[in-house]
């Protein structure tokens, strides 16, 4: 039987998207914290060189997964200690992190370039992978695509139906409310930084063992990092909306290279420029709508106020400020 | 839950708060504590909650000898606060903000916090819709949450930070009847005031701090004037230090003023000030003169009513233009609002008169002389005593305005510099223009002003000419009495 | 004397991690660290041309570094500055396709010039208004429009202004030579164009640390809330501040294509916006030291050329070393605030 191009379309969306959603989830999850982590372009690449690496040495993909992660977590500790700790600027340290993680992923994965290694495949699920459209689109996947999407209920289901998630926002919002009920926020904050870290290691790992095997300079997945940093705020720090926006981003993308026969003078690099205006514009959304005049506007349309209500999320209050008690 | 305190001391570097503080608090009863700003009051709660450590002495809960490493610990020990501030998370709802902390404290009730959250809300007869979000509450209603949350947490000991500031008649009265509800169960409770009138309507027991220590202890019925005299220092003699000018033109005008913000807004401020005068503003901290000084800097804008100065309405103006007109503003924290730390005297003198460095430096080096300043024009302002900080400040201040807004001038200045800089403020602008000034010291306001404002929740409750002012009127009027 | 010191161990512990950690990184990838640290310097430093190339790399960077430094007295993160170089490069490039077969090169390369920190400055502004007027953090304005820059960039290489016959990434047509940066004869290295950075040193050194306009900057920057009693606005302050940012990253942008590349390519910036960044902090924000850390990573990023030729390691090993630089710094400093907090 032949796959309709459609489904087809879409199942390389969904493969695209995939290790951007982990990779945003994970950056939601730190930033509903308070912490802003903006190592996340150099992690993604050091994690991904590091488990490609790991792999083709062992052979084992399970190890390199475990590297991968292993690497982002601890890029994202530094982020935390230098920040919630030593009181640096969280931004600042994010930013030298991540062009000096660029820097030695391709420092040291020159000597495993362009070589072919294990590669995660594809995985047709018995019995389920037969189902017309749905198999082909969801079970004749990478596992990673099965771990992105899992993901997506799980961190909701931890942040907004937990006592433990809700702890970790209510320390993203007022950290020193969150210390005066018992909660030590700075070591909630690490923790949250970490776990946030070892996924966005999980993402890197899934694009050189799976998505975009092998390494190389470049590897291809330059600026994914900033891409999912918008892609965070674009959708309001809320993980459902934050996938919603990987997968239109992933969408683009892949559109965007059939487009190419359209428009053959617009490289698809220009196609991934989307995310950031759409980044400013939601920011900008935030704060327009604290206006005393444009709520009063919006009063009276109904429609478009219930729209944007559902479009805008607001930061955690604490964002990148590190608590410091008295 | 019965507290003994025992000799608490504490230190902030040089500044020693806390003098030896002996407090005893019995079980079911509601324990006033009042005192002036700046008493104690505060720092002893942070101390006694986990917040703060001290420097000396003993705390004991029921006999036991505790101590605190963080808040956690002692609310384990079954102590709750409810902050003067709500110490909430505005964007949840109300029944996750019931719940968040539950884990460091393991109470009961807590397999189904939303029926805990609505029997509790019964037993005081509070209303609240467990999913609101926060956002959307009251300052009052943030406040029942915070306190069923305390009372959801079986806390045996509850100190309230002035409960009642911000929040409307019908809350205060059903905090109250909870507050005795509560008592009668066998709770003890801990009432941090300065509204007499409320403490004695509640109190059980009343003790009064003054300067880091306890002046006395009363019990119910309570005798109010003898309360304001342990409060506020012995009454001075209220001649006034100074002959008032003779006041000239109306200066500075406010035509049915009112304005949220600063807890308690103002409202319906309709008053005149002219030439010559100097207007000494008295009120316990937050209770509507700084906002009135600000108003009348244009620094912040009336919702409602008029101000003139100078012949001009202050309306979408700023500050600019109103230094342009002949006005000037000193805030109270000189370092955070009025000052510039990490600059230094010079600098400052750059920056006010826009001048080159070596004119700067003159001027600095004359103000140093003619104020008396203690340090050089290189000396980085943070770097200076509190009193020097504020000579420098005046010292800034155009010699030909025309109108001074001071907030709490004095404040930690010793007596002969207090003195100096009235001296200075009243020869200098007092004779063509006007000063006005905010203190908590009244019997600064009744020595050195010409006529004194009382604020008391937002509004303006006397406005008289300081010699017909009396010392426990006035003192009465500040609480509320 | 007491602060020389500390400034002196503080450099001296920094130096020390940073050379343990490469020596550690280079024995890792089994190569031998003095040899790697040899042609470091040798790549350099080595010979008169080497070092017009390293030249050719400070110029651009010191531009950057000066202009994030205004933006910091501010208080301002601009980390747009890597955008606002190329719109520099691009409105230059705009001025420079006008000016082919023109009687007057000259007029063209100094509206070029002009062009590119106008329109560096009018990037920069816009993260600026989005600051003050939209309640955007100045971080992600700045990202953003650094990613809409490049999108506009590849658009025109391989759009309007591509080259005649194929697009490509090796950019636009190359000028003609009369409408390249003046040089000197034998000279690798425009000293017109060192004499501009030397001129804009000596400038800020006079804008921040003397003027009264550097002064009221660095009060917006000390306490935004005070200034105003000293008749000061401080949004209009920092938008003085990210306007004469922009404008040095895109005088920086306009050299880039006038004097170095003679085209206008995709990585037009070569990343000197974003290292300016780690120049500034590791000059832990102050003026005095940001030419020579400059030169420092100039020399880092021109002596690593040749590893891969030489001993087969990636060039990438000089963004390693400043990026442990910076984090080095960064560990010292809070070190030493934690230290002095702790004594308080």
């Amino acid at each position: 039987m032949k796959d309709l191009p459609l489904v087809v379309l879409l199942a390389s969306v969904l493969a695209t998207a995939a290790p951007l959603i982990i990779a945003a989830l994970g950056e939601t999850i730190t930033e509903k914290a308070g912490v802003i982590n903006l190592s996340l372009d150099g992690s993604l690449l050091l994690a991904a060189m590091l488990a490609f690496v790991t792999s083709y040495e062992t052979g084992s993909l399970l190890l390199g997964f475990g590297v991968g992660a292993l690497t982002g977590g601890a890029i994202a500790l530094l982020v935390g200690i230098f920040g919630i700790y030593l009181g640096q600027l969280q931004v600042a340290v994010g930013f030298a992190l991540t062009l000096m993680c660029r820097d030695l992923a391709y420092f040291l994965g020159n000597p495993y370039s362009r070589l072919q290694g294990p590669q995660l495949l594809a995985w047709k699920i018995p019995l389920l992978g037969d189902i017309p459209v749905l198999g082909p689109l969801l079970f004749q996947q990478p596992l990673v695509v099965h771990l992105g999407l899992l993901l997506i209920p799980l961190s909701w289901w931890y942040l907004y139906r937990t006592g433990r998630g809700l702890e970790l926002r209510a320390v993203g919002e007022n950290p020193q409310a969150a210390y005066t009920r018992g909660i030590d926020p700075r070591r909630k904050q690490l923790l949250y930084t970490l776990a946030g870290g070892l996924l966005v290691g999980i993402a890197g790992a899934a694009f050189s063992l799976g998505i975009k095997p092998g390494w190389g300079r470049p590897q291809g997945i330059e600026g994914i990092g900033w891409i999912a940093l918008a892609i965070v705020i674009f959708g309001g720090w809320h993980p459902v909306k934050v996938a919603l926006g990987a997968l239109l981003f992933a969408f683009l993308q892949v559109v965007g290279i059939s487009l190419q026969g359209i428009w053959p003078g617009v490289p698809a690099q220009v196609f991934q420029v989307a995310p950031f205006p759409l980044m400013i514009l939601a920011l900008l959304l935030v704060n327009l709508l604290q206006r005393q005049g444009i709520k009063q506007w919006l009063e009276r349309r109904p429609a478009l106020a219930l729209l944007l209500h559902q479009v805008q999320g607001a930061p955690p209050r604490a964002l990148g400020r590190s608590f410091h008690p008295d | 839950m019965r507290v003994e305190l025992q000799r608490i001391h504490k230190r902030f570097g040089p500044h020693h708060v806390l003098k030896g503080i002996d407090l005893t608090v019995d079980t079911g009863t509601i324990h006033g504590l009042v005192g002036e700003n700046g008493a104690g009051k505060s720092t002893l709660m942070k101390i006694l909650t986990g917040y703060l450590s001290r420097s000396g002495g003993r705390i004991l809960l029921d006999g036991v000898e505790t101590e605190f490493a963080n808040p956690a610990v002692a609310a384990r020990a079954g102590i709750g606060m409810l902050y003067q501030e709500p110490q909430d998370f505005p964007p949840l709802t109300v029944l996750d903000n019931f719940i968040v902390g539950r884990e460091s404290q393991p109470g009961t009730g807590w397999k189904d916090p939303r029926r805990r959250l609505a029997q509790l809300a019964d037993e005081v007869h509070f209303r609240l819709d467990p999913e609101a979000v926060l956002n959307k509450l009251t300052v009052g209603e943030r406040q029942q949450l915070e306190f069923l949350r305390l009372l959801g947490r079986e806390a045996r000991l509850l100190i309230l930070d002035e409960p009642t500031t911000g929040i409307s008649e019908t809350q205060k009265a059903r905090l109250f009847q909870a507050l005795r509800h509560i008592r009668d169960q066998g709770r003890t409770i801990l009432l941090v005031s300065h509204k007499l009138e409320e403490v004695s309507a509640l109190c059980d027991r009343v003790s009064i701090l003054r300067h880091g220590q306890v002046m006395g202890e009363e019990d119910a019925p309570f005798h109010i004037p003898r309360l304001l005299e342990l409060m506020f220092d012995a009454v001075p003699s209220t001649t006034p230090a100074y002959t008032p000018h003779t006041p000239g033109a109306e200066l500075l005008c406010f035509r049915n003023v009112s304005s949220p913000g600063e807890r308690t807004g103002l409202w319906d401020c309709d008053l005149s000030i002219a030439c010559g005068e100097v207007i000494g503003l008295a009120g316990l901290a937050g209770s509507g003169q700084g906002l009135f000084l600000k108003l009348a800097a244009g620094l912040s804008h009336p919702s409602q009513g008029q101000i003139w100065f100078n012949g001009q309405q202050l309306q979408g103006m700023g500050y600019p233009q109103f230094k342009h007109l002949g006005g000037c503003y000193l805030p109270a924290n000189r370092l955070e609002e009025g000052l510039i730390s990490g600059f230094t005297v010079l600098d400052h003198f750059a920056l006010a008169t826009n001048s080159s460095r070596s004119r700067a430096r003159q001027l600095a080096m004359d103000a140093i002389r003619q104020f008396n300043i203690r340090g050089q024009p290189e000396s980085p302002v943070e770097s200076l005593s509190g009193g020097n900080q504020q000579r420098l400040l005046l010292s800034l201040i155009p010699t030909d305005a025309r109108m001074v807004l001071l907030e709490n001038p004095t404040r930690g200045l010793d007596v002969g510099s207090a003195r100096w800089v009235w001296d200075y403020l009243r020869h200098q602008y007092a004779a063509g223009g006007v000063v006005v000034f905010s203190s908590a010291e009244l019997d600064e306001i009744l020595s050195v002003a010409d006529r004194i404002l009382v604020f008391f929740n937002g509004h303006v409750v006397r406005n008289l000419p300081v010699n017909q002012a009396d010392y426990h009127d006035v003192a009465a009027a500040m609480t509320g009495s | 004397m007491n602060r020389l010191r500390e400034h002196l161990t503080d450099g001296l512990l920094i130096l020390a991690i940073v050379v343990s950690f490469t020596w550690l990184l280079l024995l890792l990838v089994g190569a031998v660290p003095q040899h790697a640290f040899g042609h470091l310097l040798a790549g350099s430093f080595g010979s008169w041309s080497k070092f017009a190339r390293v030249l050719n790399v400070w110029i651009p960077l010191t531009l950057c570094s000066l202009g994030l430094l205004y933006a910091f007295r501010a208080g301002l993160w601009n980390i747009g500055v890597e955008g606002q170089m190329v719109l520099g490069a691009i409105a230059a490039t705009g001025v420079l396709r006008l000016g082919t077969e023109s009687l007057y090169p000259q007029g063209y390369l100094v509206l070029a010039v002009v062009a590119g920190m106008g329109c560096g400055g009018l990037w920069a502004l816009l993260s600026g208004w989005l600051k003050t007027r939209g309640g955007v953090h100045e971080i992600f304005a700045g990202l953003g429009l650094n990613f809409v820059a490049l999108g506009l960039v590849l658009w025109l290489i391989f759009g309007p202004w591509k080259r005649a016959g194929i697009a490509s990434m090796s950019g636009t047509q190359p000028f003609p030579a009369d409408l390249w940066f003046p040089g000197l004869e034998g000279w690798r290295v425009s000293p017109f164009a060192l004499a501009l950075v030397i001129c804009t040193i000596l400038a800020t050194v006079w804008m921040l640390n003397h003027s009264r306009f550097g002064l009221r900057l660095k009060a917006v920057g000390h306490n935004p809330k005070a200034v105003q009693l000293y008749g000061v606005a401080p949004n209009r302050y920092l938008l003085y501040a990210i306007l004469i940012s922009g404008a040095l990253a895109g005088l920086a942008g306009s050299l880039q294509v006038s004097d170095i590349y003679h085209r206008l390519i995709p990585s037009i910036s070569s990343g000197y916006g974003y290292l300016g960044l780690l120049v500034v902090m590791l000059a832990n924000f102050r003026l005095l030291p940001i030419p020579f850390i400059a030169l420092f990573f100039s020399a880092l990023n021109v002596g690593s050329i040749q590893l891969p030729m030489m001993m087969q390691l990636d060039s990438s090993l000089s963004g390693v070393i400043q990026g442990a630089c910076v984090m080095s710094a960064l560990l010292v400093f809070g070190l030493r605030r934690r230290k002095q907090s702790s004594q308080r």
